[in-house]
């Protein structure tokens, strides 16, 4: 199912949760929305669903107007982020509920709806625990029960609000792999809540990056990556290092040295250069370079990773060799960076 | 432990005793005539029936009231917090004066209700009026806190499965606010079987009509007749106890059911 959201905006008293915000979610599709606390991606997951509403603005599903739709009629799935389990039912009457509150016309046979039940079950891997209560589940187990009472209605789209939050790392990872594998057998269209850029760019076809209610870009996780779109994105995703800079006549100029980096069609004035500890390449001081004086070097994973200072600013580089002694002068050239309009 | 027992018999138990050694001296036929007179029966059967009826409209007001306050923020949501808990410290007798120059034929409200032919002051019905105003705090107080906790997105939950607002009520909320709920419903129950201050100013006191049981027990004092009075409040007592006994083996019976 496809989902659009057209000029939403949401106010919370003074607050502006959401800004004029569109957005366009294809059938299929597993798409994260990423943001910091406060940036509004909570307030646009609970639109979709229907447990809060715009202020102005259209969401429609599959072309039809939903905008004033309450959730219970949207044939959806929301998963909590802390579950939201019905506590004084078991395992298999939570898994149940979305069926058993249909009207009777619409409603499985009592039989059909205990095989449902266990097909569920099965499809999380707690076949044997339908007659346990919500209190004697493990955390995991719990949020893969919400996604099974989720996924009962068989629902036409997913929400998944900060879904691996509460969780430990090494249950967070395995259950992400799964609900990806999930996501794809079962056909939904999911849209997932996280502040955990990792996550997003793991699991989703597309991220969605939001800031202080606006969307600040949408793309693959490979475009958000290597070509953000503003220096929030730049800064949010991935790690980043930031010199300011001055551009002038299609030159960068720090310190008044020209940098062997192409300004991009960047209009003069003061700017702003972001680059991936990746990025960059560690040489001499020499002319065209960004003057470094090295720091500590110290092993990470495949390379070595050396902090160094421009100037006052710290900064970071992935190298593999040869290491710079400590206290040398050296310099950067790069591959690829950003460049922003300084702020 | 044995602290807890013997506190709980020199606070509970001894004196509670003392009620039926009294009792005692007036042997069974003695007891019976006193105890299980006419006049008294009625009277238990108007403190009970009034109680309960009080604590069951109570169970619903206060469930509503207990909801608001937990559920929605508005300007002078604290003022009416507190104003809940002002049955509790109010003197009882001040209750009973204020709601009798309300609901008296000549008060505010009573005079509202005169043209309609509803008595209230002097009549059972101002009994259990009273009771309402007494009982109220007991059900917000207990179900309160734990609606809070229940916490929103298990309504939200609900409803994104489907589920009609009376549906989430009555299979998502009653269900898990109802321990707490049938404990208010006790406690406002057995404050209202017990209650006095309040009562007496609006109920008229007449026998067989509007005389409650504490009312008769005081009656019995005020002539001396202290075993009559005791008999009176044994009876109260045994049927005091096995109420609350059978709420909470019902409490029992529920939570064995349910999260075992």
């Amino acid at each position: 199912m496809s989902i659009v959201i057209d000029a939403v905006s949401k106010r919370f008293g003074q607050f502006a949760a959401l800004n004029d915000v569109s957005l366009e979610a294809r059938p299929g599709e597993f798409l994260a929305l990423l943001g910091p606390s406060g940036s509004g991606k909570t307030t646009l997951l609970r639109m979709i669903a229907g447990l809060d509403f715009p202020d102005s603005g259209h969401v429609l599903f599959d072309g039809a107007d939903m905008t004033g739709t309450p959730a219970a009629e949207r044939q959806i799935g929301f998963v909590f982020q802390n579950y939201a389990l019905f506590r004084h039912m078991t395992v298999a009457d939570n898994i149940a509920f979305g069926l058993t509150v249909r009207a009777r016309r619409d409603r499985p046979a009592k039989a059909d709806i205990r095989a449902r039940v266990a097909e569920l079950l099965d499809l999380i891997q707690l076949p044997d625990l339908g007659h346990r209560y919500p209190a004697q589940l493990s955390g995991g187990q719990r949020q893969r029960v919400a996604l099974a009472r989720a996924l009962a209605v068989e629902p036409r789209l997913l929400l998944l609000d900060e879904p691996f939050g509460a969780l430990d790392a090494k249950v967070r990872k395995d259950l992400r792999r799964w609900l990806r594998e999930l996501h794809d057998r079962l056909g939904l269209t999911s849209v997932f809540v996280t502040h955990d850029q990792e996550e997003a760019l793991e699991l989703a076809d597309r991220v969605v990056i939001m800031n202080r209610g606006v969307i600040e870009q949408i793309g693959t996780p490979r475009e958000v990556y290597d070509m953000p779109a503003t220096p929030f994105v730049s800064e949010f995703v991935g790690e980043t290092n930031r010199i300011p800079v001055t551009v002038a006549d299609g030159r960068v100029l720090h310190h008044g040295q020209a940098l062997d980096v192409s300004p991009k069609a960047l209009a003069n004035g003061p700017a702003e250069l972001h680059f991936r500890p990746h990025e960059a390449l560690l040489g001499d001081d020499a002319p065209g370079a960004l003057p470094i004086v090295v720091g500590a070097v110290h092993k990470r994973g495949g390379t070595w990773r050396v902090e160094a200072r421009v100037d006052d600013i710290a900064v970071e580089i992935d190298t593999s060799g040869p290491l710079p002694e400590r206290g040398a002068r050296a310099g950067l050239r790069f591959d690829d960076v950003q460049i922003f309009p300084a702020l | 432990m044995g602290l807890t027992i013997v506190w709980l018999c020199l606070i509970v138990l001894i004196p509670l005793s003392t009620i039926f050694l009294r009792a005692a001296g007036l042997g069974w036929d003695g007891f019976v005539a006193v105890g299980l007179s006419a006049r008294a029966l009625s009277a238990y059967k108007l403190s009970f029936g009034t109680a309960l009826l009080a604590a069951s409209v109570n169970a619903v007001f206060g469930l509503l009231i207990a909801w608001i306050l937990a559920r929605y923020e508005f300007p002078g949501k604290k003022f009416v917090d507190a104003a809940v808990d002002l049955p509790f410290a109010l003197p009882t007798a001040v209750a009973g004066i204020a709601l009798v120059s309300l609901y008296a034929e000549n008060g505010w409200i009573g005079s509202l209700l005169a043209p309609l032919g509803i008595r209230v002051a002097y009549t059972p019905l101002g009994v259990v009026v009273a009771l309402i105003f007494i009982g109220l705090p007991f059900i917000v107080r207990s179900v309160q806190p734990v609606l809070a906790d229940l916490g929103a997105d298990v309504e939200e939950a609900a409803a994104t499965l489907g589920a009609t607002r009376w549906q989430t009520f009555s299979r998502v909320i009653l269900p898990a606010i109802a321990p707490a709920l049938l404990t208010g419903f006790a406690l406002a129950f057995a404050r209202g079987v017990g209650e006095y201050g309040s009562v007496i100013f609006i109920a008229g006191n007449m026998p067989y009509k509007s005389e409650i049981a504490p009312l008769l027990i005081v009656t019995q004092l005020e002539q001396f007749d202290y075993p009559g009075a005791t008999a009176i409040a044994c009876v109260m007592l045994v049927a005091s106890f096995s109420m609350l006994l059978l709420v909470n083996l019902l409490q029992a019976w529920r939570a064995k059911r349910s999260a075992k």
